[in-house]
């Protein structure tokens, strides 16, 4: 029923006799189309491959926290000063306990502040032994961080309280540390301490831990170990000794990173000025940097907002070119149909008949086009996420845009034609050779 | 007994000027012609006379510049192009010199073109169409091409094409004018014989022995009509 009532509507009629028309010139009706081919594949598989490339970062992005503000710990530029020239020297930089609780009490629209150390150690069991990022921190840590807890508990106040020697770790340490044994209650080493492990928890943003810089190059990511702050700071203390090439040097940092969490988005740019000005202030030197994951966030979606219009405007471009091409030939078709528009009109078609007959046959043409770009438009992100490692998206609005203006250009550029074909006068058609 | 004959055409003091550029050209000068339904009326004269030029006018392919035009008792001499368009498909069928079929269209598709403009269901009328292909011996030949028929061939599908909408009348302008004596003379056996079922046939002809078979014939000379001859046929 249904079938029938499409078979047999008058625009089903026009639609074949438009495909009928253009088969006829197979070869012109191809070239013509793959105008509208390349533009719309080009803009589906530009935008999968830029949606593919913005979404990682934006995801990472995201993972920080969007109302987290983290303030980092930095060396300070060294001076070229005299005294490097020898044995032994030690530098002072950082955060500090004191501008943790600065932070907590004179920024307004602060929930929570929380306030860590980062240390590179080894962490030992057994007789596995594991590189690992030993981390300070409060019991708020999961909860600001979003991180769940895969077994066990994480830290909480008694064992920040009593300095107590215990720990959480990341899963995938636990993976490789215990690969036979349950880690909880296991007791693991760090340097000559033992600690006893209370729970696992799965950590996903430790890319961004970054405890010195350049140091976590080649090393497994994951491998947490989570002690509380007080732990930290009476069995590590607060200076940390390397020895380089025959001399030693020391740094001494209190804090290696401080994330602020702000009631809400809105008072997270207002923020970040006033902790940077607080900040400064009991700073002589430039030892810190502010991230801001949300104005990341922010500028990550602007250069994908200039990403877009510039591949807009190539889209834009290759479509317009690709409507030139289709309305070139469809001025040539209805020259050359003069005769075929002629007949018709005599045997009754009306000037609106005309136009739907020319107008239907180029949108035949840029939906034909506008198909087949679809379907290598979506193929081709697919042949790049399979030989190389790029992530693409095809996003289904990118589908629907290209297409629907495939569409539009095609009635755009088909109505010229069309009501030149339509105003012939019969007469005068009927006798063009 | 036999009933008044009706009149479907009447033209009244047709006037056609062609404006080319600056020179005004007087194709029909005063043209009055009344037209019996189921007349085989032949239109000749000298090249130029305005032949074709009251034709297009008799079809309603062109207006007149002044003059009224009575078809089948409607004035259609000053329609708008969409109602002319409509009278043409609805009541008028047309046989060219150049047969004009569509080229990328099948025999029994370029029968259907008609109706496609008359919005009818095409599946209603299959039947038909075979039947007037059937008519003119193209049966065997629904589905060729254009290019694939002789010239003999391709007029019969436009004479079955022009039947399609079972018009008031059929319009042709030297429709055996491309063909060769003997298709010419077969292709006049079938306008002949529709006119013999009662249809009416103007046709615009250079040549006396097919005027023979008119019932009528008008002559034509400088845009008026010269003779205008109604004769016997048994
Ligand atoms: N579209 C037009 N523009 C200008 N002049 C025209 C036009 N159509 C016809 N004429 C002129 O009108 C006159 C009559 O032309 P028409 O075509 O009716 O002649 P005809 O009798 O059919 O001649 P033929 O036997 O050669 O076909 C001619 O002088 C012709 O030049
Ligand atoms: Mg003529």
């Amino acid at each position: 029923m249904l079938t029938e009532a499409i078979t047999h509507h008058p625009l089903f009629n026009t639609v074949k006799l438009g495909i009928k028309s253009l088969m006829l010139h197979k070869l012109r009706s191809g070239l013509t189309m793959l105008g509208m081919i390349f533009g719309v594949c080009s803009v589906i598989a530009m935008l999968a491959i830029g949606e593919g490339a913005s979404h990682e970062a934006q995801e990472r992005i995201k993972r920080l926290g969007s109302t987290n503000i983290i303030i980092n710990s930095v060396k300070p530029p060294e001076e070229q000063d005299n005294n490097t020239s020898g044995r032994s020297f030690g530098i002072t930089y950082g955060l500090t306990y004191d501008d943790a609780s600065r932070l907590q009490f004179t920024i307004p629209n602060v929930t929570s502040v929380l306030p860590m150390r980062i240390i590179r150690d080894n962490v030992r069991f057994d007789r596995y032994q594991e590189p690992c990022q030993v981390i300070g921190t409060l019991p708020s840590y999961p909860t600001m961080q979003g991180i769940n807890l895969v077994a066990g508990r994480f830290l909480s106040m008694i064992d920040d309280k009593h300095q107590r020697n215990v720990c959480v770790i990341t899963a995938g340490l636990a993976h490789r540390l215990f690969p036979y044994q349950t880690p909880i209650n296991s007791t693991i080493r760090i340097q000559n301490v033992y600690y006893q492990v209370v729970g696992l928890i799965n950590e996903t943003g430790t890319a961004e831990q970054r405890p010195q810089k350049g140091e976590m190059e080649g090393e497994p990511l994951d491998n947490n170990v989570y002690i509380p702050l007080s732990t930290v700071r009476s069995r590590f203390g607060e200076t940390l000794v390397r020895r380089n090439a025959g001399s030693f040097s020391s740094e001494t940092v209190e804090l290696h990173q401080i994330i602020v969490k702000m009631k809400d988005t809105q008072s997270v740019i207002a923020a970040e000025k006033q902790i940077n000005s607080l900040v400064r202030r009991f700073h002589e030197v430039n030892d810190f940097e502010i991230i801001v994951p949300l104005q990341l966030l922010r500028e990550a979606e602007a250069t994908k907002r200039m990403f877009n219009i510039v591949l807009g405007s190539i889209a834009a471009i290759s479509l317009l070119v690709g409507g030139i091409g289709i309305m070139n030939i469809m001025l040539a078709t209805v020259t050359e149909r003069t005769r075929e528009i002629g007949v018709r009109r005599a045997l009754g078609a009306k000037k609106k008949d005309i136009v739907t007959q020319f107008l239907i046959e180029t949108v035949v043409l840029s939906i034909g086009g506008g198909l087949i770009g679809v379907v290598l438009g979506v193929l081709v992100p697919l042949l790049v996420s399979v030989s190389t490692d790029m992530v693409t998206i095809v996003t289904p609005w990118s589908v629907g845009l290209a297409f629907g203006i495939s569409g539009l250009t095609g009635i755009a550029f088909g109505i010229y034609p069309a009501s030149q074909a339509a105003e012939l006068d019969p007469i005068e058609a009927l006798r063009h050779e | 007994m036999i009933s008044e004959p009706k009149t479907i055409i009447d033209i009244q003091d047709i006037v056609k000027i062609f404006q080319v550029g600056e020179v005004e050209v007087r194709a029909l000068r005063g043209v009055s012609v009344a037209i019996e339904e189921g007349t085989y009326v032949a239109i000749m004269g000298p090249s130029g006379s305005g032949k074709s030029t009251m034709l297009n006018i008799l079809g309603c392919l062109d207006r007149p510049t002044t003059g009224q035009y009575f078809l089948g008792g409607e004035n259609v001499a000053q329609m708008d192009d969409d109602t002319l368009s409509a009278i043409r498909g609805k009541r008028l069928g047309f046989i060219f010199q150049s047969y004009n079929l569509i080229a990328q269209l099948t025999v029994i598709e370029n029968i259907q073109v008609p109706l496609i403009y008359q919005g009818v269901n095409l599946k209603d009328y299959e039947q038909k169409c075979i039947e007037l292909a059937e008519l003119v011996g193209l049966q065997d030949r629904l589905d060729h091409r254009p290019t694939q028929l002789s010239g003999g061939q391709q007029q019969r599908v436009a004479i079955a094409r022009s039947l399609v909408n079972d018009p008031l009348m059929i319009l042709a302008d030297e429709p055996t004018g491309n063909l060769d004596s003997k298709t010419g003379a077969e292709v006049l056996e079938i306008i002949d014989r529709l006119n013999k079922q009662g249809k009416t046939i103007v046709m615009v002809t250079h040549d006396d022995d097919i005027a023979q078979r008119a019932d009528r014939v008008i002559r034509m000379k400088d845009g008026r009509v010269d003779e205008d001859e109604i004769r016997d046929r048994d």
